[in-house]
């Protein structure tokens, strides 16, 4: 219930995320070119050396999601959680780390992190509120120069606790790597259970890092390849309910789901335009599968594709005015790129192999895809089918979802055998940074979310 | 209570249609709740014979219920004209009957494309009984893709089995 009320929240107007003014006036505003940096291309981790104690409180203070001292090192381990999984980091604290005092938090002891051969040293505090809600402060040092590099101030809920942490760590990333944010963001997946010939397959909803999970089906109904509308209010998603395999949108604040599509023996392959107007989909006559647009509050769906081959997967680029797809029209999957209303159809995947579910990076920049042959592997390329880089070798990769900053591939890993196992993996642009992504079930079809409000 | 005592009767007819010798016991074991006609006592496998015009009967009076598909396939090969052959032929017997074609794909494909894949392999196999006469209409597709495989292995053995379109009788 306490998640619900939340969402709630979320859908009016009062935004359950504050960012405080200023805490105090810097000092000093250390210029862009200064001070610490990390390159998130170099293939050659720096593994930056980061501390972070503790945060203190000015005063203990029990709330909703428990005592503000205990919060201050929770928040300190989600932080440390973030920026270890970048591996572009290398974190350590709260536990192992010096504690520090409330008044030393925006004057920090540099002579004493230099001793302990940190580079950068984050600090911040907790305080509780009227009404329980939090007030979390943020604080980032280049240890060497003795110089605050960015500090960031949030005002939450109790049950947005998480939030706070996950807003310091993007503003830390940020800071450090000129990247987009990505940590305040949450996926959508199908969490998975039962034998591999029943397997059953709920829709489910976490944070990146697999907290706050919860379930949105029952599991009556097999459920695939859910996608995140561009302002995570709403979820397109297919479902055998009533063994009619079809689409649906669910919205996530009023908890209820609407038949997108009607009429149809076969719609699958959702996914949301940038400006969540349209929905690409798949829809099947007579055997042939071709690529519609419909529009996400229902109507008549506008063909895009046309022929006997099966096109699929379509993906919008970020401004909407591309889609790239694949296609089995060559005799094989392939990947293709063509205008939004389906004109100038061009071919760009020419490896060995083939090349199936294609995602336009957020960036625009790259599109993901899955290529198979031999195993099932995440790779990119650019939208005109350069540059193709494999980042993942694996027996059952499949389904690449971008992190909102275009850093971040989230897949599923299927295992080989008969267990039909399933777990949901994020590998980033480098290639050698990978994780499985912890769930409660086993869990396929990730759909990553955009950065929260 | 009505409809047991209907699926009996039915049941009963069926096994004299048959010509099965078998006694029926004095009395029945109490059926749990409503009773599928495919699987009332006295048509069940052991009895040799069921009811005609039920999926049970349908499953015995035919070469098989599945056809199977080579790796990334669709065409209705020699095999699965022998067997959609055999299924036209009860089809067109018992005109009233409708029926359901399931297509499968095996796990060596990506969800969405299997989806479509599986689709291709229902809607191949329903083109065939229709062209063999049985009316198209009474004929619907659903595809599984991946989601549902017979064979759990991850070998060509399996995989071979799970590229399959299934034909069920609706009762």
């Amino acid at each position: 219930m306490k998640s619900a009320a939340a969402l709630l929240l979320l859908a009016t107007a009062a935004p359950a995320l504050a960012q405080t003014p200023p805490l105090i006036p810097a000092p000093t505003q250390p210029g862009q070119d200064q001070g610490l940096s990390v390159d998130v291309t170099d293939e050659s981790a720096q593994d930056l050396s980061i501390l972070i104690p503790a945060m203190p409180t000015s005063q203990p203070v029990d709330t909703p999601a428990g005592n503000t001292q205990a919060l201050g090192r929770q928040i300190a381990d989600v932080i440390a959680a973030d920026l270890r999984n970048t591996g572009l980091f290398k974190p350590a604290g709260p536990d192992g780390i010096r504690a520090v005092p409330f008044g030393e938090v925006r004057a920090p002891d540099f002579g004493y992190w230099r001793g302990a051969s940190a580079q950068a040293l984050v600090q911040g505090y907790v305080q509780a509120g009227a009404g329980g809600r939090l007030t979390v402060g943020c604080y980032l040092y280049d240890v060497a120069l003795g110089t605050e590099l960015t500090r960031q101030g949030f005002e939450v809920g109790p049950s947005d606790w998480r939030r706070a942490a996950h807003k310091c760590a993007d503003a830390i990333y940020t800071r450090l790597t000129g990247e987009g944010p990505y940590f305040d963001s949450r996926v959508i997946y199908v969490s998975e259970t039962g034998p591999k010939n029943r397997r059953i397959k709920r829709l489910a909803i976490m944070d990146q890092d697999g907290a706050n999970h919860r379930f949105l089906t029952n599991g009556q109904s097999i459920v695939l390849t859910p996608r995140f509308s561009p302002d995570e209010r709403r979820i397109a998603y297919m479902s055998y309910q009533n063994d009619k395999p079809s689409l649906y949108v669910y919205d996530l604040a009023a908890g209820t789901q609407r038949l997108l599509v009607t009429d149809v023996s076969l719609a699958f392959a959702p996914r949301f335009s940038p400006d969540g107007r349209w929905i690409l989909f798949t829809m099947s006559t007579a055997g042939n599968a071709d690529i519609y647009r419909i529009s996400s509050s229902g109507g008549t769906p506008q063909r895009l594709t046309t022929g006997p081959g099966i096109d699929t997967g379509g993906s919008y680029s970020p401004d909407g005015s591309r889609i790239v797809f694949e296609s089995d029209r060559s005799g094989t999957q392939q990947l293709y790129v063509m205008n939004a209303d389906g004109s100038n159809q061009r071919r760009i995947s020419f490896g060995s192999g083939r090349y199936a579910t294609p995602a336009w990076s957020p960036r625009g920049d790259l599109i993901a895809f899955t290529r198979m042959g031999g195993g099932f592997r995440i790779g990119v390329m650019s939208p005109h089918g350069s540059g193709e880089k494999l980042l993942t070798d694996s027996w059952g990769d499949e389904g690449p979802s971008w992190s909102p900053n275009g850093r971040v591939l989230m897949y599923s890993r299927g295992a080989q055998g008969s267990s039909g196992k399933s777990d949901i993996w994020a590998v980033d642009l480098t290639g050698k940074t990978s994780r499985r992504i912890a769930t409660q079930l086993d869990g396929s079809d990730p759909s990553w979310g955009p950065i929260r409000p | 209570m009505a409809k047991l005592k209907t699926a009996l009767i039915l049941a009963t007819m069926a096994v004299a249609v048959a010509g099965c010798q078998k006694k029926r016991p004095e009395t029945l074991p109490p059926g749990p709740g409503a009773v599928d006609p495919g699987t009332a006592p006295g048509t069940g496998d052991n009895m040799g014979a069921a009811q005609p015009g039920t999926a049970a009967h349908f499953k015995q009076n035919i070469v098989s219920d599945t056809v199977l598909f080579g790796l990334d396939q669709y065409d209705i090969d020699a095999d699965a004209r022998r067997i959609l052959d055999s299924q036209a032929q009860w089809l067109t017997q018992f005109p009233n009957t409708r029926i359901t074609v399931e297509g499968h794909a095996d796990e060596r494909g990506t969800r969405e494309y299997n989806l479509a894949l599986g689709d291709r392999r229902a809607n191949a196999a329903k083109n065939y009984l229709a062209a063999r006469g049985v009316s198209a209409g009474r004929i619907t597709t659903i595809s599984y893709g991946k989601e549902r495989p017979i064979a759990l292995g991850s070998d060509e053995a399996s995989w071979a089995q799970n590229r399959r379109a299934v034909t069920i009788v609706l009762n």
